[in-house]
């Protein structure tokens, strides 16, 4: 399907042309900039409908491709494209960023301009990286995510904000390095091959030695991993969480964690197919401490937002259990059935767990709004004088835990059916998280939701407003329609996801 | 014909009726949202009976079709979808039946309890979870109401929500249920494997091959496949149906409200796992260790939980135990591979078991939220309606020659009697002797209630101290249901006046219980027991058909009663009614010191045989100290600081060394500089 105007563009700089209009309006229009955030999200959001309801849903082949000069020294290209893999995830950015604005409507008191233009670049940045087909250009929006993200927190973040933004920028930051040096050796061997490109689909072609291949699949482990994060490399997100505003903690958790899963299933699988196999234990058994390790650390946290972080970790451990299923599959069965289950159980996952915890996120906000403590041990019996709040946080936490008919269910459930087929102690560990997830989510919600009004703060808090509302309505929809008829998102990546399965267990050697 | 809107219709009216209730029930205000919600259950309860007589008298064949697709991944196809033969209509017409009774009851019960809109939503969204759960026809759907009615077990049970016993009896519930549902998971993981399918039909067609199939867990070790798959199910059948070791929130769950005891912890919800055995026969059938599993496990609930319903002092708790024994009695037929008999007394006990806890709730109510029956007593003369049905629950439970729960317990007990699979004679003395206690426990119940001295009178409420030690371990709370509103219009735990009936709305739905309680046996127990009202909904290979040598002395429902008076265990529960007479009435001073002269066992049964203490120990404080080490040690410790702060310190002292090498004396570099020549010529000069 092929607009007859460059739809991707728009969804990239139409938020950044707002974000900036929004910036030069300054601090003294803030009614008027906090107006023109929203539309321009809401228009985003809107527009980027159109890709779902015009998707070609019987092909892999990427759509609504965009081709223009770029750097024509590096023959970098300005081109963008979305397949059934980067679709759902960039309708998933353009539905949390308007609810991101709407919850900042009134409460962000210092510098509300620059904070919604913060939030508007960075939406136009990371559609950038999910539609990008060249990796250069790739690249670039990666790392520039990074800047705006830097400022959410060190400027309207907690009191050990300087830490946790060092902390998270370095992290990211030399993960990424060596990543960008890997692509640089991809475009040379390119230049070797007779045509120097830095097409992503060009870099998937290229026949790769084994050793160049570990190397390659190692600077992209490392970059990956630490935007997933992924056991051992998962320390920046609490202190992240913790320190970073309700919204930078939302698209932090919703959006940019989801960078690092995106990118094993551009990157690593289908350009370093052969050390993938070679290596796929080591991802494999990374996510299966991620699920059970973390969850027993999560289970002991006292501070609300660091609880749901490392949740988000061990979430996230179904992605890259999902996504590296096929090999394992492959050498103990002889076929690959069961892999595009993994895969598809990732993406659901990825989604889901943008949608759930980044309405966790929120639940924390509104009550850290109104007490300004995530404490556990401030709260107790908030369900006495927020009955509507509760029953979202209650809801929220159920599909934290993975109970059907919510999204949390669908993608662990894919994903522990699909690893049955690889190992059965590979289901057993990851089939753990329905224990440990109930554990410490809903210890949570017993402590801070149910039991007797805990303190005078508890007993002054008054029930979420009409935004409040509304943005946690909105996610409770999209979180149980996800989780009632899933069928939608999965049709749509089918094509992508078989395509990509076929492409991976071809060796390139 | 059954339409597939018929089906759609039963399992959507209480859902929209919980939704209305739930979300418009300030406005729709308390008539409106009882209303509603009996209205939707009625509906279903209409419409089920209806299904029932179309596949039974009517002969329309059985429903098997999807209604949507939920998704599609690899090429399996995960739909929602009914399956309805004669085993689901029957669960249907028992599930809304008891719902219906639960839901005019609640209106007397919760009558003053502020959050009564809330209570029928979330009871009408037990019946549809309940629905959804038994009318599956995959195992995806399956486990959609299994896990939706934990859920709302979860609310239910914290529905007090401001007591701390009850939000650590929800919390515990659940936390339990899911370590079945681990195992649950991994069974359907497992089927998906070896057939490709969540389809009932198809999983079942293809069981000879899972069958041929084995799995190396454990290196080394072959195990059949379909042993695995049928154990990993069980296990989600023992945390849903409460059998030991995952038994351990049933008794808990009484924190909640008495009418969701009756509905949820009794008649319905717990009795899933022992419909999802059945519904699975065709592969328990190919699995004989499993069934040992299943028959070994079950045997144990039977015999061991109901000893601690003798030693309980709590109305509800008493009952909560008998559950649990009878669920084990239930869990025994499977073992020996009489479906047709657990489902059979899944249906007489949901009748007699929601009966009793209905009137548990009438004497609690009349008590003034007293649940201690050592301060009750003579209560037959106040709640005359009350004490009869309770009799006739009683005398069911106890399997009184002619009462529903004869004809299922007879038939379970005989059942076992003739299997011959390992693990049987174990089973045999559990259930027999089982017998006794549930006579002795059950009788001992209604003596102290309804019988002997009103001890009511001059108890009060807050004197525990007075009483032995029981108390202490077996409730968190003391046993009362501090009933906010309760507490308001009396004002304080001490009774005014005699004790009363309870009113029409309470004593009707005891009534509609008690019938069904006494009867339906003498009508159902020759087809469904013996006849063919299953057909091929259950399937038991003829290796194991133990019911088949119980069938050839069944000659019609009255000589089986006959035939029962010339066994054993009719008169070992006589024998238990009479213990229970002559200690409870005849000789009241006797329990004390039968319990001194035996404290050692005395103590385990009251302490509950130490479950809950090493599973608090083991598992709570384990799993938090766990976490604590892996978190400190691990996350703190060594990768924040040694690995990340130690790198950025590692490069701070370096950098730090770096710069104090650039001094700016000319004198250093120069230094430097001779050092760096000499060394360099040095190397070539000696190379």
């Amino acid at each position: 399907m092929q607009f007859d105007w460059p739809i991707l563009s728009v969804l990239i700089w139409l938020p950044i042309l707002g974000g900036l209009v929004t910036l030069a309006l300054g601090e003294r229009a803030i009614v008027l900039g906090r107006w023109i955030a929203l539309i321009t999200t809401a228009a985003t959001f809107g527009l980027s409908i159109l890709l779902y309801t015009n998707f070609d849903a019987t092909t892999a082949q990427m759509q609504f491709v965009e081709e223009a000069a770029w750097i024509p020294a590096f023959s970098a290209l300005y081109s963008l494209g979305v397949d059934g893999i980067a679709m759902p995830l960039i309708i998933l950015t353009t539905f949390v960023t308007p609810l991101v604005i709407i919850a900042a409507w009134t409460v962000i008191e210092k510098k509300p301009a620059q904070y919604y233009a913060a939030f508007l670049i960075l939406e136009g940045l990371m559609v950038g990286v999910f539609a990008s087909l060249d990796a250069l250009l790739f690249y670039v929006f990666w790392e520039a995510m990074l800047i705006p993200m830097f400022i959410i927190i060190g400027v309207w973040g907690g009191p050990r904000r300087v830490y946790a933004t060092m902390k998270f920028f370095l992290y990211t930051f030399l993960g990424s390095v060596l990543m960008l040096v890997s692509l640089i050796y991809l475009y040379l061997q390119t230049c070797d091959a007779g045509q120097c490109s830095y097409s992503i689909a060009d870099f998937q072609r290229l026949p790769i030695g084994l050793n160049e291949q570990i190397l390659i699949f190692l600077s992209f482990l490392l970059a990956f991993a630490v935007k997933v994060p992924m056991w051992p490399v998962h320390t920046w997100l609490p202190d992240a969480h913790v320190e970073a505003p309700t919204g930078g903690s939302v698209i932090l958790a919703a959006i940019m964690l989801k960078m690092g899963g995106y990118g094993f299933l551009r990157f690593s699988l289908p350009i370093t197919p052969d050390a993938s196999a070679q290596l796929d234990w080591l991802v494999i058994s990374l996510s299966l401490i991620a699920i059970v390790y973390i969850g027993y650390v999560a289970l002991v946290q006292q501070d609300m937002k660091k609880l749901i972080a490392y949740s988000s970790v061990a979430h996230m451990g179904f992605v890259t259990l999902g996504s590296f299923l096929a090999f394992e599959l492959l050498r103990v069965n002889g076929d690959v059935r069961g892999a595009a289950m993994g895969i598809d159980g990732a993406m659901v996952q990825m989604i889901s767990h943008g949608l759930v915890s980044g309405a966790m996120f929120f639940c924390v906000g509104v009550l850290y709004d109104r007490v300004h403590s995530r404490e556990i041990g401030a709260y107790g019996g908030v369900v006495n004088t927020m009955p509507i709040f509760a029953a979202f946080a209650v809801l929220f936490a159920m599909a934290n835990s993975g109970l059907p008919a919510t999204s949390g269910f669908v993608g662990e459930f894919l994903v522990i059916i699909a690893s049955f087929r690889a190992d059965f102690w590979y289901a057993f560990l990851a089939a753990i998280t329905l224990i440990l997830g109930a554990a410490y989510t809903l210890w949570l919600v017993k402590r801070v939701i149910f039991g007797a009004v805990a303190n005078e703060n508890v007993a002054a808090l008054k029930d979420v407003n009409g935004r409040e509302f509304f943005v946690l309505g909105v996610l409770a929809l999209a979180v149980m329609l996800l989780g009632v008829w899933p069928v939608p998102l999965l049709d749509v990546m089918r094509p992508t996801v078989e395509n990509l399965v076929q492409h991976i267990t071809i060796s390139k050697l | 014909m059954i339409q597939q809107s018929t089906l759609l219709s039963i399992v959507l009216a209480p859902l929209i009726a919980a939704l209305l209730a739930g979300l418009f029930g300030r406005f729709i205000g308390r008539v409106g949202a009882h209303s509603v919600t009996i209205a939707g259950v009625a509906i279903s309860f209409g419409l089920s009976a209806w299904v029932l007589k179309q596949l039974l008298l009517d002969g329309a064949p059985n429903v098997n079709e999807s209604v949507y697709t939920w998704l599609v991944s690899d090429g399996i196809r995960m739909e929602v979808g009914f399956l309805v033969d004669r085993l689901t209509a029957l669960m249907m017409v028992v599930v809304t039946f008891v719902s219906l009774c639960v839901h005019v009851y609640t209106i007397g019960y919760m009558h003053d309890d502020p959050g009564y809109q809330r209570f029928f939503s979330y009871i009408s969204l037990f019946t549809f979870s309940m629905l959804m759960l038994v009318m599956a026809n995959n195992f995806m759907q399956l486990f959609f109401g299994w896990e939706a009615v934990g859920l709302v077990s979860y609310l239910l049970i914290g529905f007090w929500y401001t007591r701390p016993s009850a939000i650590f009896a929800n919390l515990k519930a659940f936390m339990v249920n899911r370590v079945g549902d681990f195992g649950f998971v991994l069974g359907i993981a497992g089927i998906v494997y070896f057939t490709g399918s969540l389809d009932y039909v198809t999983v079942f067609g293809m069981r000879e091959s899972i069958a041929a199939n084995t799995m190396q867990i454990i290196p080394g070790l072959e195990w059949q496949a379909m042993t695995v798959i049928c154990i990993c199910l069980f296990i989600g059948a023992m945390g849903k149906s409460a059998q030991v070791p995952l038994h351990v929130w049933l008794p808990d769950s009484m924190e909640g409200p008495t009418p969701i005891s009756a509905l949820i912890h009794a008649a319905t919800m717990v009795t899933a796992g022992i419909f999802m055995v059945a519904r699975m026969s065709p592969l328990f059938e190919l699995s004989q260790t499993a069934l040992s599993t299943v028959l070994v496990i079950g045997a144990t609930t039977a015999f061991f939980m109901g000893l601690l319903g003798l030693v309980n002092n709590d109305i509800k708790r008493v009952v909560a135990y008998s559950t649990l024994s009878q669920l084990g009695y239930m869990t025994v037929a499977l073992g020996v591979s009489a479906y047709s008999a657990a489902i059979f007394h899944l249906m007489t006990h949901a009748f007699f078991k929601a009966l009793l806890f209905l009137a548990a709730g009438s004497v609690i109510i009349a008590m003034h939220h007293e649940q201690d029956m050592r301060k009750m007593g003579g209560l037959r003369k106040y709640m005359p309606i009350t004490y009869w049905t309770s009799l006739i629950g009683s005398l069911a439970l106890i399997a009184f020659p002619g009462t529903s729960g004869f004809f299922s317990k007879d038939a379970i007990i005989a059942a076992v009697g003739a299997s011959h699979i390992p693990g049987a004679t174990y089973a045999y003395w559990c259930v027999f002797l089982g017998v006794f206690v549930t006579a002795l426990y059950s009788f001992r119940l209604i003596f102290m209630t309804f019988h002997g001295p009103e001890r009511f009178a001059s108890a009060s409420a807050h004197d525990h101290a007075a009483h032995e030690s029981t108390h202490v371990h077996s409730d968190k709370d003391a046993g009362h249901e501090p009933d906010v509103s309760a507490h308001n219009s009396h004002g304080a735990h001490d009774h005014h006046g005699a004790p009363h009936e309870s009113p029409w709305v309470v004593t009707l739905p005891l009534i509609l219980l008690a019938i069904p309680s006494l009867v339906i046996g003498w009508f159902t127990i020759g087809p469904v027991l013996f006849g063919d009202y299953f057909g091929n909904a259950i399937v038991v290979s003829e290796a194991h058909n133990a019911l088949a040598h119980v069938a050839e002395e069944f000659h019609g429902p009255a000589s089986f009663v006959v035939h029962g008076l010339k066994t054993a265990p009719v008169w070992i529960a006589l024998l238990g009614v009479l213990t229970a007479w002559f200690l409870y009435i005849k000789r009241p001073d006797l329990p004390a010191k039968i319990a001194g002269r035996f404290s050692a066992i005395y103590t385990l049964l009251v302490n509950k045989f130490y479950f809950d203490e090493i599973y608090q120990a083991v598992f709570a404080r384990g799993s938090r100290r766990l976490g604590t080490v892996l978190w400190r040690a691990g996350d703190v410790g060594l990768i924040d600081g040694a690995l990340v702060n130690g790198s950025a310190n590692v490069v701070g002292w370096f950098s730090g060394v770096m710069r104090r090498m650039q001094s700016g004396y000319l004198y250093h570099y120069a230094f430097a500089m001779i050092i760096g020549l000499s060394t360099l010529l040095a190397w070539y000069v000696l190379r």
